[in-house]
């Protein structure tokens, strides 16, 4: 790589100085990399966060101005929620989870300098910013953002006269193609280079599952994006152009975005959720001091739940006008893929059983990941039943459902995440003692927020609407103080992550320093410095075996590290 | 200095060929998400087929033929970089990116004619498609010779002739879907 | 792939010209079952001719044609699961409205 040209790849004593902007913005280093994308995903958490926040007052105090925002019009509300979706979604748990970790750790865990190819790296993330700012600057357009909902269902996303945001929704459909393509750059990036560049020795059946399920994402996300990049084509079109491709006025339809949509977006799911499964798998095998229960069964119910993911997106079209018969069909394969998922929690179940759980912050989160995404997991059965999704459909239950799965990846798994392997990114640790108080106070103000929703959603209060006070059946009084109840715990959660972010800044440059492997791991990452140094090993390791061998018989220490001969 | 990571082979494929195979796969999914929606289209609006008796079959198969014999020079030119022959796998890749620019001259001439015609893209369900699908054909088309020329350059001085390769099954797979949208387009009346 | 035997590069592109021809020529019999096969069907063989041997997958390792073979299977999948919607005209709630007007307005020459 140019800037890095005179610098050996292996004997890395010869460190010259770079300036700042060639080591921390136009870095080709993976971990560098990663830490781009986790921030940006951060920063870009804040902003998802801040407008829950607004719509949640809304909600809560309908008409009132809400502080640090001011009065919420109709039009504000429609683009609050819409961009709220679209940014946790697109850039917040795609980045942080698959960009930001998948990047820091591909290379450390399977023993490597870095990515089989750094520029187009560095290139991936560049787009993935533009695409941030693009969608940032589409709310300050004139008519403001998009509020046709992110799942952008035309015609309300394709004629500007119905969702009167004639740029607000042309730059959101901009930003969410860019992102796209910074991910397809990225995952064909992970996929080679797992692939190809694992340490010596390392098979398959070697490398840790967080590894394998961000591979696995990687290539569900490029086999289904596919269909939305051309739909997203023929959506911009029917924008910009005047073609009539979702028009039925003009010989389109409109039911053919929804299933262009859907089949990307229930894989999209499982990419999501697939890397904060296997992030929980490493935690819990390094904290209970256990081989993980059946790597090779977890791994095919991986491959499998990935096949399968292909197959039940319609279920989220139940009251779309689809064909009765194909309902049927969706029904089945919707609760046939509940099966593996629910495997794989059992197994993760199974790993814990007996060992010797240490209940550290990461730790915590892991377990709470399993607890929660069981909820969402089980409420998803109600939804993918085509009868009763009759009732459901666009509900609030519907609502909390997806935020009992996506808020326990997105949030509980990257928190397990950061928590884990901040020492080995930063070289300190973080305050277990805040950490905890941190924990506690998300998850429990998490359910107090979403357990009304579901209530209301049960009592039939519908999605993606202003004011209640304009629908009497539910202007009650019961059911606005389930929204009040909902709307505070957010406030509480909120206010929780700030002892996060501080806890996070003040272990950045105060933190006590951490050594090479501080939880007695036996995966490649903890065998490099704290933090790795560019090119990660003076001399890049041998594996030996499985990344999960924990109390051994055989050894006199609970753990045999994947580079030790023996 | 490359990291090693870019040296290494555990997979028995080389990296770069490993990485053109996904970046075909990813595409395999945006045209087939485009091509099953037209098809889709087509076949329950039997109206369709007299807009599509509009489109010029003689040109369609001239272009067919440019891209079938560019497929060939790339072929060639890959052939004469594993020989070691980078000179000519340039000479060869610079007739690929004239069937390239043929193509693309040609596709204009053809467009230009259609629209002064009043077959515009938003004439009608059949003319979004064909523009639409032809269009994002042919920005594969330029940006292939784009980066076809980038790779003569080096493959010129003898420099990375693996590239050679990589370009040339990227141009088969161009060539691949014009293969298909050829009769979905043009024949098909 | 510099152990294998180079086909002769000619002699497929004489084939490809030769189907090529045959598919301009297909549709000239007037018969909407001939048009299909000679439009179709050749350019699955055309495909085929094209995949194996230039861009070499006959060589390549197994699991490159079946990552291929997947997407495609992948498409039909989407497309089985997508036309019974949208190539529906008629439910019991709503119809699409056929856009003969606009057929109509299509300028002719």
């Amino acid at each position: 790589m140019a800037e890095h040209a005179g610098e050996a790849a292996h004997g890395h004593d010869g460190h010259h100085e770079m300036s700042f902007w060639s080591k921390y913005v136009f870095s080709t280093d993976h971990k560098i990399i990663g830490m781009q994308y986790m921030f940006t995903g951060m920063a870009m958490a804040l902003i998802g966060g801040f407008m829950a926040y607004v719509f949640r007052m809304q909600l809560a105090f309908p008409g009132e101005a809400v502080p640090g925002f001011g009065g919420v019009s109709p039009a504000d509300y429609n683009s609050l929620i819409t961009n709220h979706g679209t940014i946790m979604i697109f850039w917040v748990a795609m980045p942080v989870l698959i960009a930001g970790f998948g990047n820091f750790l591909i290379p450390l865990m399977i023993g490597c300098d870095d990515m089989v190819f750094p520029k187009i790296n560095r290139l991936s993330y560049q787009i993935f910013l533009l695409s941030a700012i693009v969608l940032i600057v589409s709310f300050f357009v004139q008519g403001g953002g998009f509020g046709g909902a992110w799942t952008a269902y035309p015609p309300l996303s394709a004629k500007a006269e119905y969702s009167l945001t004639p740029l607000g929704s042309t730059l959101w459909l901009v930003a969410v193609a860019l992102e796209f393509v910074a991910f397809l750059l990225g995952g064909i990036n992970f996929v080679t280079t797992t692939m190809n560049s694992r340490a010596p020795g390392m098979k398959m059946y070697d490398i840790p599952m967080v590894i394998w399920m961000i591979v696995v994402a990687s290539i569900l996300f490029m086999a289904s994006v596919g269909p939305l990049i051309a739909g997203a084509v023929m959506l911009f079109m029917d924008q910009n152009v005047g073609t009539g491709f979702f028009d039925p006025g003009k010989g389109g339809d409109p039911i053919l975005w929804q299933h262009l949509f859907w089949f990307f977006g229930h894989p999209e799911v499982y990419v999501v959720l697939l890397p904060a499964m296997g992030i929980v798998a490493d935690i819990m095998t390094v904290f209970s001091r256990k081989k993980l229960f059946a790597y090779r069964t977890v791994l095919y119910t991986v491959f499998g739940t990935g096949v399968l993911s292909f197959t039940v997106w319609a279920h989220h079209q139940f009251i779309a006008g689809v064909d009765p018969r194909m309902a049927h069909i969706f029904t089945i394969t919707t609760l046939l893929i509940s099966v593996p998922i629910a495997e794989m929690c059992f197994v993760y179940i199974a790993t814990l059983y007996g060992g010797s759980i240490q209940l550290s912050t990461p730790m915590l989160w892991a377990l709470a990941f399993l607890a929660e995404f069981l909820i969402g997991g089980v409420t998803g059965i109600f939804l993918g039943a085509s009868g009763a999704d009759v009732y459901f459909h666009d509900t609030y239950f519907v609502l909390a459902h997806f935020h009992y799965t996506f808020f326990p990846i997105a949030i509980i798994g990257v928190f397990a995440g950061i928590t884990y392997w901040f020492p080995k990114m930063f070289g300190r640790h973080l305050s277990e003692f805040w950490g905890k108080v941190h924990f506690w106070g998300t998850i429990v103000a998490f359910n107090c927020i979403f357990i009304p929703l579901f209530m209301l959603g049960a009592a039939g209060q519908h999605r993606r609407i202003y004011n209640y006070n304009h629908f009497p059946d539910l202007a009650t009084p019961e059911l606005q103080r389930l929204r009040v109840i909902a709307t505070s715990a957010l406030l509480v959660m909120l206010a929780f992550q700030a002892v996060f972010l501080i806890n996070f800044f003040y272990s950045l440059f105060k933190g006590k320093k951490a050594e090479k492997n501080p939880y007695n791991a036996n995966t490649l990452e903890w065998t490099a410095a704290s933090p790795p140094p560019h090119g990660n090993w003076a001399e890049l390791p041998r594996v030996y075996r499985g990344p999960y061998e924990y109390s051994h018989p055989d050894r006199d220490t609970d753990y045999w590290p994947q580079n030790e001969p023996n | 200095m490359r990291p090693i990571a870019t040296t290494r082979s555990a997979s028995g494929t080389p990296t770069g060929r490993l990485a053109v195979w996904w970046v075909i796969a990813s595409e395999i999914v945006i045209f087939g998400g485009l091509l099953a929606s037209y098809i889709m289209f087509r076949l329950s609006h039997p109206e369709w087929a007299e807009y599509a008796s509009h489109t010029n079959t003689w040109i369609g198969a001239f272009n067919t033929f440019v891209l079938l014999t560019s497929s060939l020079s790339a072929v060639l030119a890959h052939q004469a970089a594993e020989a070691g022959n980078g000179k000519k796998a340039a000479k060869l890749l610079y007739w690929t990116m004239l069937g390239g620019i043929t193509f693309a001259v040609v596709k204009g001439f053809e467009w230009n004619m259609e629209i002064s015609h009043g077959f515009t893209i938003s004439s009608n369900g059949f003319w979004s498609f064909y523009y639409t699908a032809a269009g994002l054909h042919a920005l594969h088309v330029i940006a292939g010779v784009v980066i076809m020329g980038i790779v003569a350059q080096t493959a010129k001085q003898n420099l990375e002739l693996h590239r050679v390769e990589l370009i040339g099954i990227y141009w088969h797979f161009v060539d691949l879907v014009w293969i298909f949208l050829f009769p979905l387009l043009y024949i098909a009346k | 792939m510099s152990e294998h035997a180079h086909p002769n590069y000619f002699k497929i592109w004489a084939w490809l010209l030769v189907l090529l021809s045959i598919s301009v020529a297909g549709p000239m019999l007037e018969i909407p079952v001939v048009t299909l096969i000679t439009a179709f069907g050749i350019a699955i063989v055309k495909a085929y001719l094209v995949a194996r041997n230039f861009m070499h997958l006959n060589v390549e390792k197994k699991y490159v044609v079946y990552l291929l073979t997947t997407m495609v299977v992948f498409m039909l999948l989407f497309f089985a699961g997508a036309a019974p919607d949208v190539m529906n005209q008629e439910g019991d709630q709503w119809y699409k409205p056929k856009v003969e007007a606009e057929a109509a307005a299509t300028p002719h020459h």
